[in-house]
């Protein structure tokens, strides 16, 4: 049962669907929730990434994310509250060849479970961190959560909070961050193409996921997601590719000074030459921070796609390369050897 | 000071280094004891330290101490009080006066005891001696600083790390003493320092020189002779409880063929078990430090879910952050392994003290209906053997084991015949695939063994076997989430049941001593080799007593009301406040012979004091 003897992720002759990766366990989400967007996305993703069911565990906390291992033909661990991310760290560390995903929730890891969450990241453990954003408690039914915005007003905020809310991808960049992706949950295609990615980069990736509470939080996330609004209000990032955005695709976004800024092209003489291209792999995050905070209350769309993808060593492989190391300067030996060999020794003849 | 030296024969015999943390005391008696065990003497350390790192020089409270005890045979503790005391200041006098006994040697720095010296331990006069009253010990003075400067003059040591050999004079003195070879103090130098050839050659040159130094002057009042003794043939090593820990838990990991996995976060006394496996790549151990004490458990669960030897290691208030998930790792029913090297509380207490106060915590800590399964080790030894079966059962009986050490027996250290693994018992975890053989449609998550009541443990990544669980309530045989009541009912009856069947798979309660005895010492974990003195010396004194130590607490040994309730007299002696009393009592609840004996000190026990009060219990009508 050595974990190092698992093999895995080499290409089966078999072809994965996505109902492979259904568990026969019903889907018990408020209907209209923004989970099932979310859920389909994922079994998508793990069809287009084909690996075998018994090589992905699914770790969660609690909250209304986190029942989505449940949902899941594969490994599943629906832990405490806020403490997925380490027990995501553990099961990766313990078998590298796992494919470890995270569901989790604005609550259960920008409150409850922060510390995990930020210390991940900064290990840089290859887990995929789902991070469902509704600015609402919803499981508890409709306290305010750490992303929810000043003066919101919930159950237990009656008069509003008076307190700022913490930006996600500001949090993941300050625990430096080598991923960071951004998805609507209607946005199946899109949403399933991120998965992917976040799958693929080797490393801590976060998936912020902006999700509707439908109960509690109804319509918090429309000026992005609404179909009249969103192309105006959003710009999908790609890497290597101009950032641009708007139903008619003629605005762009352009360096002015320190900052970001939305232009009309072909007018004050902006052109198509002065729109950002993506570089989601820059080192430096600076950019992709700026990218990130981008808000509609500043002029600018928000920033949707694969933010950042930077290559760092991960810490499972890091680890394993430390024992690989050691073993080869030392020679393998039983426990018992190991003891003879050590100092202090003497003998009783 | 007297002028005919005696050299005197004995059994055994206490010595306490002591002076600033910064003295290098801790090293100076770790040595001695090693040095007296490769000589062949039975050893018993306890190091009792300030948790201050480097407290104001001088000072009370800076006060850093290495008891050790040392003896042909028999040696069970440290020992209550110093047949010699290393003073390397006054602080170090003033803390110690009351270990010292009629007639003990104290060797202290006169160089160190000058009116400042005095004034920072707060002395009043001149006399240090006459001031605590001390009548009674034999002063020996000798100015160690300036003789260790001589010693290392035109060395290639800078004078600060002159004045730090300080401790290699004292040591040379007190192997003078004791007859102590030095060639063996040389090659543990020569280890300890293997990387700095020119600290060996100073603390050497310092070393030898105080022994000569000792030896040419005749220096002391009382030479002392402790001959070695005859042990039982093999290969030794001497260890401190939180390294046989460490090694119990690769030893069980190798017997079971699995990857050893530690989550874990700094805590004294407690962060050498995580120090050490950090260690042992060798082995391909994976020690986590993670962000804090949650994730230390969390990870290994984790772990532990991914086909691991999962343990993790912490002290009291540790134990507490990590309640919440214990709980999760009884829900779902994991092998975990739970150090808790028990220190003085309540919150952050005493750290660097010892103290059996966690018990209650062990067993009841947790919310819901949790039970798991409670063992505590004896001695610094015993926790190699007390892991090795935590590991065994966490495994075998896929449920939580929480090991009680303290930081007694985790610090203190005694000789150890290495073990040969092939006298210890096969470790056969339940692995799903071993009974199902891949017929994955007759299996169920929460099926389980009819004999253990275990369940089968898919660990992630085992083809066919995917699965869910989690901390909510599951249906008894399909792991669906489930509400229903009696299912519940069932659920918490099985958990239990499960727990109390491990009974069956550990020894009976064994007994020593008298066997028409009627009263009868009880005690746990750490405290063994106290008590067992305590009840050797009554029953040497022609009282009918008898003794037994208990390593299982939950669930008990089986024979365990059986013999409680033989004796007229059952004495319970802890350092809490009668919490295995009152556990013994509330499982048995028409016992009515259960005494107590109890000191919450930070303290060890005194064997004096623990003879004289049982015989005071025993006495009573």
């Amino acid at each position: 049962m050595e974990a190092t003897e698992i093999k895995t992720t080499e290409i089966k002759d078999q072809k994965y669907q996505p109902k492979d990766y259904k568990s026969e366990n019903a889907v018990r989400w408020c209907p209209g929730c923004g989970d099932y967007a979310i859920l389909n996305s994922l079994h998508k993703a793990m069809a287009e990434l084909n690996i075998e069911p018994h090589m992905i565990a699914v770790v969660s906390g609690i909250g209304c994310s986190s029942r989505l291992p449940y949902y899941m033909n594969t490994y599943g661990f629906h832990s405490i509250h806020g403490r997925a991310a380490a027990i995501a760290t553990g099961v990766k560390v313990a078998n590298p060849e796992l494919s470890v995903w995270v569901a989790t929730g604005d609550g259960d890891s920008l409150a409850i479970g922060g510390n995990h969450f930020i210390h991940a990241i900064r290990r840089n453990v290859d887990i995929n961190v789902l991070l469902f954003n509704n600015k609402i408690y919803g499981l508890t039914k409709g306290q305010y959560s750490p992303t929810s915005d000043r003066g919101f007003v919930s159950k237990s905020s009656p008069y509003g909070t008076v307190e700022d809310p913490f930006r996600p991808a500001e949090l993941a960049f300050g625990a430096r961050a080598t991923f960071f992706a951004r998805t609507i949950d209607v946005d199946i295609k899109r949403q399933s193409d991120v998965m992917v990615e976040a799958a693929r980069h080797q490393g801590t990736s976060v998936v912020e996921v902006l999700q509707n509470c439908v109960i509690f939080n109804d319509g918090i996330h429309d000026r992005i997601s609404d179909r009249n609004w969103k192309e105006d209000n959003t710009v999908i990032l790609s890497h290597g590719e101009k950032m641009i955005f708007g139903k008619e695709e003629n605005k762009g976004i352009v360096l002015d000074g320190w900052n970001l800024k939305a232009v009309t092209i072909g007018e004050d003489g902006y052109t198509l030459d002065n729109v950002l291209v993506h570089d989601a792999t820059a080192k430096d995050n600076t950019l992709h921070m700026k990218l990130a905070l981008m808000d509609i209350a500043d002029g600018l769309p928000v920033a949707l796609g694969v933010i950042r993808n930077v290559n760092e060593p991960t810490y499972e492989r890091e680890y394993e390369k430390q024992i690989e190391e050691v073993q080869k300067k030392t020679q393998k030996k039983s426990f018992t050897e190991f003891l003879l060999n050590s100092s202090n020794i003497w003998e009783v003849k | 000071m007297p002028t005919n030296p005696v050299v005197t024969d004995i059994k055994q015999v206490t010595i306490r280094f002591s002076g600033d943390s910064g003295d290098g005391m801790q090293l100076s008696g770790t040595l001695f004891s090693t040095l007296s065990a490769i000589f062949g003497n039975e050893i018993a350390t306890f190091p009792d330290f300030p948790a201050e790192i480097r407290a104001p020089q001088g000072s009370l409270h800076g006060v850093s101490g290495f008891q050790v005890r040392i003896g042909a045979k028999d040696v069970y503790n440290s020992g209550d009080k110093t047949d010699v005391l290393v003073a390397m200041n006054p602080a170090a006098l003033k803390v110690n006066a009351q270990f010292l006994k009629k007639g003990s040697v104290v060797l202290f720095d006169s160089d160190s005891f000058q009116k400042k010296d005095l004034e920072k331990a707060l002395f009043q006069t001149p006399d240090p001696f006459a001031e605590l009253n001390l009548d009674y010990v034999q002063p020996i003075g000798v100015n160690i600083t300036t003789l260790t400067k001589a010693s290392l003059e035109g060395s290639e040591l800078e004078n600060k790390a002159i004045l730090r050999s300080k401790n290699m004079f004292a040591l040379g003195i007190v192997c003078r003493l004791f007859s102590r070879p030095l060639e063996i103090a040389d090659k543990l130098l020569e280890q300890k320092f293997s990387k700095k050839p020119v600290l060996v050659k100073a603390n050497i040159k310092a070393l030898t020189d105080g022994y000569n130094y000792g030896d040419n002057t005749e220096l002391s009042a009382s030479t002392y002779r402790i001959e070695p003794i005859e042990s039982s043939k093999g290969f030794y090593t001497d260890v401190n409880g939180n390294t046989a820990t460490a090694y119990g838990l690769i030893a069980a990991a190798e017997k079971a063929g699995v990857q050893l996995f530690l989550g874990s976060y700094p805590i004294t006394p407690a962060t050498d078990v995580l120090q050490e496996l950090s260690k042992r790549k060798d082995f391909g151990v994976k020690a986590l430090q993670m962000e804090d004490e949650i994730a230390g458990i969390t990870s290994s669960i984790g772990a532990s879910f991914a086909g691991c030897l999962a343990a993790t290691s912490t002290s009291g208030p540790g134990l507490s952050l990590k309640s919440e998930a214990l709980g999760l790792a009884v829900m779902t029913e994991l092998p975990l392994v739970v150090i808790d090297v028990q220190r003085s509380g309540p919150s952050t207490g005493m750290p660097t003290k010892s103290e059996q106060s966690d018990l209650n915590q062990a067993l009841y800590g947790r919310n819901g209906e949790s039970p798991l399964v409670v063992m505590a080790a004896a001695s610094p030894t015993d926790c190699f053997e007390s892991a090795f079966e935590a590991s065994k059962i966490a495994l075998e009986h896929m449920t939580p084991v929480v090991l009680l050490t303290d930081g007694y027996i985790a610090n203190g250290s005694s000789a150890w015949k290495i073990p040969d693994m092939n006298d210890y018992p096969n470790i056969i975890p339940p692995y799903v695939q071993d009974k199902y053989n891949g017929n994955t449609d007759e299996w169920k998550p929460y099926f389980r063994d009819e004999e253990t009541l275990v369940r089968y443990w898919s660990a992630a990544g085992t083809p066919g076997y995917m699965h869910r669980i989690g901390g909510l309530e599951k249906d008894r045989l399909t792991g669906v989430i489930s509400s229903n009541p009696d299912n519940h009912q069932m659920m918490v009856d099985i958990r239990k049941a499960k727990i109390e069947k491990i009974a069956g798979y550990i020894p009976e309660q064994e007994v020593t001593g008298d066997k028409n005895a009627d009263t009868l010492i009880v005690g746990w974990g750490g405290t063994y080799g106290h008590l067992l003195e305590a009840s050797l010396r009554l029953s040497a004194s022609e009282k009918k007593v008898a003794y037994t130590h208990f390593r299982h607490i939950s669930p008990l040994p089986r024979n365990t009301y059986d013999l409680l309730k033989k004796y007229k007299k059952v004495i319970v002696a802890e350092q809490n406040d009668g919490q295995f009393a009152a556990y013994l009592g509330g499982k048995f609840q028409d016992l009515d012979n259960i005494h107590k004996y109890n000191r919450v000190e930070g303290q060890p026990f005194k064997v004096s004091a623990l003879i004289e009060e049982f015989t005071k219990i025993m006495e009573e009508k």
